[in-house]
């Protein structure tokens, strides 16, 4: 089986970049000088391919399998806090010239002195370097594992789709600040949907899913097909006998691991610099105050080894770090990339990303969770007398400007009197960043991070991410739904 | 211009013979080609200035009714070589699907280019760059100046993007089409004592003639910032609920997501096994036309000559008073659901196509938005949704709201932090009023509709 892209000759990308392209130190250096032609203060060329593939079962049928490669440079020249940004899918010398040029209109000008001596910058080792090439079928025996798994788990289960998708992205990031930063990200993903059918009729649906920056083994040992069909079959069975979620304020439960989506909604967007910069945030003006009781410490920590929101280096070729948000309830840092660290007159956290070549940078999210506590998730339970308790969701979103953020539970369950009871459906909750996490009044000793199924979107731009969260506990929130 | 349309056609035309060549029994090929361009301007100063262009291919190969596909933006000889032989090989090892293949070529458009549907204009292009920052400029500053709670803002934008796309196939399709957009948008953040808050209005159209003024878009940007501050929450309760038509053309897009024939043929939709039947009230007829003309010398936002099979696109009524008529379908679905394409079939670069909309509306009632209001005694205007709690498998509807709140037919003030929750199919039925402001600022669109009985859940 050949894969679509060709293998590079050497694992690191400068390499791959030069040895595929011809993407040498000269060439980068007269780009660059062509991005600074016309006065702008910092440049950057942000090379990227990448080839994926994706194999689906369907209705029990292998019934899809494609390839793709999509390559290309990225120009950016900054000009104060001015960005001119151009992109070219070819990678050959007038064409990239070109871009540098076009990005360079954003500054007017002479050319000033360019350019500091490049470093290599030292990333992490936190994944793999994988190719796509072999295992097809070892892939497909996998997705064939799911659909059966998910089809034995109830005789009620009526579809069943699997998918595995997964990409190598090969990136090299060279700037007139010296940088020269290269890496290499392997990224899979799998995938269930089911649907299941009720003796009444009564249709559900579950998914369940995960990954992340691994080898293909990690998908036979670590987490298997059945495991994901399980997760899938499980909810939608659930889901045919759940009632209507209750409406109105009350406690609220969040399970361990997904449920930190929380987190990312509620403070993790309003904590990009870029927000707060420009004070466009719910957050701006903060730091240092208490925004949370002092049981919440958050992070956002890019260095986890195979995590899905993991990088060695960001996408302005800064490594990636371990940035604590908030500690113990009080305002710490907001995630940075290079533009708003200058403007703040700060160091770049690590958290320029971009969802590819055609995009511009900003302040993202790697893996961002809540800390353990000292609770007994048990204990967390029984403490409520008439609450929600919502292990999983299908995704929310937020508002920065006003920190109003929303989550629906995909699998959530009433507490009455200290015991789970029955599995609801359709929750739906609202909260308010800057208040919400004043209600913490619980936290658990049980801190997990989510399957590694996370695509967070920001101003059209999409990237991987985690989330995670021990059992938490929130004296007061507001749950939407049409029961009583 | 054209010589360059006939390199990319002859160029799929090849693409699909070398596939043939390599063994495949059919084979489709798609390019396409974009110039884009945007900028925002923030505070009077540039923040963003973007242009490029790109362009990539795709091909779906066949060997017999195993499928597979690939696609790259690198269209050196190499990388073509392996598109091709990358995609044969791949479907081998795919399995025998009784549904899949291309479309009989006896149902193909005859029209395959978008001659006489004017989906493109020059003019989107042809305005300099310092006209184009400025038209932003003009549209953000009109935001600042409209209302002195308004002294910061997420910028004025105008963005224009022209593509191209050609497509073939083996059994003899061959099409083409260019089209053109822009835009003018600004976000505006509004303050006072009470906090902050954010909202938004944009222009879009085919040609710069036909896009609102930078005055308009930022003064009407403004307007609604400014109506959203002192925003309270309300008590948990059932009232009425008035669908602003920004937010109404979602609801009744959920109708075109649970009539995809793909949902129908996965017992996946609420609406399985209701052809005929009533779903809606009789106030609501809902078209999709992929052949619209918003005026004579102007195509909709959603009109293309040929669909992603290749295939004409349609004018069709799916829910005509109240009543449903059809399913949306592409070949394959329409194949497994034993019907005959909708023209519905969407195709990206990669994968097989999918099922999409052409021009989605529900049609205009005879009510003026101000009647509708006038008519509830208590209940909400909603100006925004948040969130994804939309099961269109069971029809369970839980979304965040915000909006302004409604007494004795009048509006009352904003209102945030809450969530409005019912059941879709409840909710269709439940529609009491249709209004006459159905107007056309993308490819689907609604007048405002009042829903009776929903629960706002709030504090």
């Amino acid at each position: 089986m050949s894969s679509l892209a060709a293998t590079p000759s050497a694992s690191t990308s400068p390499n791959y970049f030069q040895a595929r392209f011809g993407v040498d130190h000269a060439l980068v250096a007269r780009c660059l000088a062509a991005a600074l032609s016309a006065g702008g203060d910092f440049a950057e060329l942000y090379f990227e391919s990448v080839t994926s593939s994706s194999i689906g079962i369907d209705e029990g049928i292998v019934k899809s399998a494609s390839q793709g490669h999509s390559m290309g440079c990225g120009v950016r020249v900054l000009s104060g806090e001015r960005t001119g940004y151009s992109y070219t899918d070819s990678l050959e010398e007038e064409r990239l010239i070109h871009a540098a040029k076009t990005a360079a209109l954003i500054a007017s000008g002479p050319a000033k002195q360019q350019v500091v001596p490049f470093v290599e910058t030292q990333v992490h080792d936190l994944y793999p370097v994988i190719g796509l090439d072999a295992e097809i079928r070892e892939k497909l025996a996998l997705v064939q594992r799911a659909d059966k798994a998910a089809r034995a788990y109830d005789s009620r289960i009526t579809q069943v789709r699997a998918g595995f998708n997964d990409e190598v992205r090969h990136i090299f990031i060279a700037a007139s600040d010296g940088t020269w930063a290269a890496d290499t990200q392997p990224l899979s993903r799998f995938s269930v949907f089911v649907i299941a059918k009720g003796a009444d009729g009564v249709t559900t649906r579950g998914s369940g899913g995960g990954g992340g920056r691994v080898r293909l083994d990690y998908y036979t040992t670590e987490r298997t097909p059945e495991h994901y069909a399980h997760q899938a079959a499980r909810q939608a069975i659930l889901q045919l006998d759940a009632v209507a979620a209750p409406a109105g304020e009350m406690e609220v439960v969040l399970g361990p691991g997904w449920p930190g989506v929380l987190i990312h909604e509620a403070v993790g967007h309003g904590l990009e610099a870029d927000f707060n910069r420009k004070k466009q945030s719910a957050f701006a003006g903060l730091m240092g105050e208490r925004v949370a009781t002092d049981k919440v410490t958050v992070v956002d920590n890019g260095t986890i080894a195979n995590r899905r929101g993991s990088l060695n280096v960001d996408d302005e070729g800064t490594p990636t770090r371990n940035n604590v948000l908030i500690e113990k309830g009080i305002l710490r840092q907001y995630m940075s990339d290079k533009l708003s660290a200058k403007v703040l007159g700060l160091q770049s956290t690590g958290s320029g990303r971009r969802e590819s070549y055609a995009c511009v940078p900003m302040p993202r999210m790697t893996n961002t969770y809540m800390l353990a506590g000292e609770d007994d998730p048990t204990d967390i339970l029984r403490s409520v007398k008439r609450g929600l308790y919502a292990v999983n969701f299908s995704g929310g979103s937020v508002d920065i400007t006003n920190g109003k953020f929303v989550f629906a539970a995909s699998e959530a369950y009433l507490i009455e009197d200290g015991k789970v009871t029955a599995p609801v459906k359709g929750a739906m909750l609202i909260g308010d960043g800057a208040t919400a996490l004043k209600h913490v009044s619980m936290v658990g000793h049980d801190l997990a991070l989510d399957e590694g199924i996370g695509t967070c979107g920001k101003r059209g731009q999409g990237v991987p991410v985690g989330v995670g969260m021990p059992t938490v506990k929130l004296d007061k929130m507001t749950v939407g739904g049409t029961g009583n | 211009m054209a010589t360059t349309k006939q390199v990319k056609l002859a160029l799929v035309q090849e693409i699909v013979d070398r596939a043939l060549h390599a063994g495949a029994t059919d084979a489709e090929a798609v390019v396409v080609e974009g110039d884009e361009f945007s900028t925002k301007v923030r505070l009077g100063q540039v923040e963003t200035l973007t242009e490029s262009t790109s362009r990539a291919i795709g091909l779906r190969v066949f060997h017999g009714l195993r499928t597979a596909s690939t696609s790259t933006n690198d269209l050196s000889e190499e990388s073509l070589k392996r598109l091709v032989s990358g995609a044969v090989e791949l479907a081998r090892i795919t399995e025998e699907d009784p549904f899949a293949g291309l479309p009989d070529a006896s149902e193909y458009a005859t029209v395959r280019n978008a001659d006489g549907l004017h989906i493109y204009f020059e003019d989107v292009y042809k305005l300099a760059a310092a006209e184009r920052i400025e038209l932003a400029r003009a549209a953000e500053a009109a935001a600042m100046a409209a209302d002195v709670r308004i002294q910061n803002s997420d910028g004025g934008t105008f963005s224009a993007s022209t593509s191209y796309k050609a497509m073939a196939n083996s059994r003899g399709f061959a099409g083409e089409y260019r089209k053109s957009y822009c835009s003018i948008g600004v976000t505006a953040i509004a303050q006072d004592a009470s906090g902050m808050q954010r909202d938004g209005w944009s222009s879009g159209a085919r040609t710069l003639t036909k896009l609102e003024s930078p005055e308009a878009v930022g003064q009407e940007a403004a307007k609604r910032a400014v109506r959203r501050l002192g925003a309270r929450r309300v008590k948990t309760q059932k009232a009425s609920v008035v669908f602003s038509r920004e937010i109404a053309r979602g609801i009744i897009g959920d109708i075109f997501n649970a009539v995809n024939g793909d949902a129908i043929y996965r017992h996946a939709s609420m609406f399985e096994d209701k052809l005929g039947e009533q779903i809606a009230s009789p106030l609501v007829t809902v078209v999709d036309d992929g052949t619209m003309m918003l005026e004579p010398m102007l195509g909709g936002f959603g009109t293309l000559p040929f669909d992603g099979d290749g295939l004409p696109m349609q004018r069709k009524v799916i829910v005509d008073k109240g009543v449903l008529q059809t399913y949306v379908t592409n070949t394959y679905t329409a194949r497994k659901l034993g019907v005959k394409s909708t023209g519905n079939a969407s195709r990206g670069l990669a994968g097989a196509p999918g099922i999409g909309a052409g021009n989605f509306y529900l049609q205009a009632g005879t009510q003026t938005p101000r009647e509708i209001i006038a008519e509830v005694q208590n209940g909400l205007y909603v100006t925004e949704v948040l969130g994804s709690g939309v099961n269109l498998v069971t029809g369970d509807y839980s979304q965040g709201a915000a909006g302004l709140w409604i007494e004795n037919g009048e509006f009352t003030g904003a209102v945030e932090e809450i969530t409005i929750a019912g059941n879709l199919k409840d909710m269709y039925r439940n529609i009491v009023a249709v209004g006459n402001d159905l107007i056309f600022r993308g490819a689907s669109a609604s007048p405002c509709f009042r829903v009776e009985g929903m629960t706002i859940a709030g504090a």
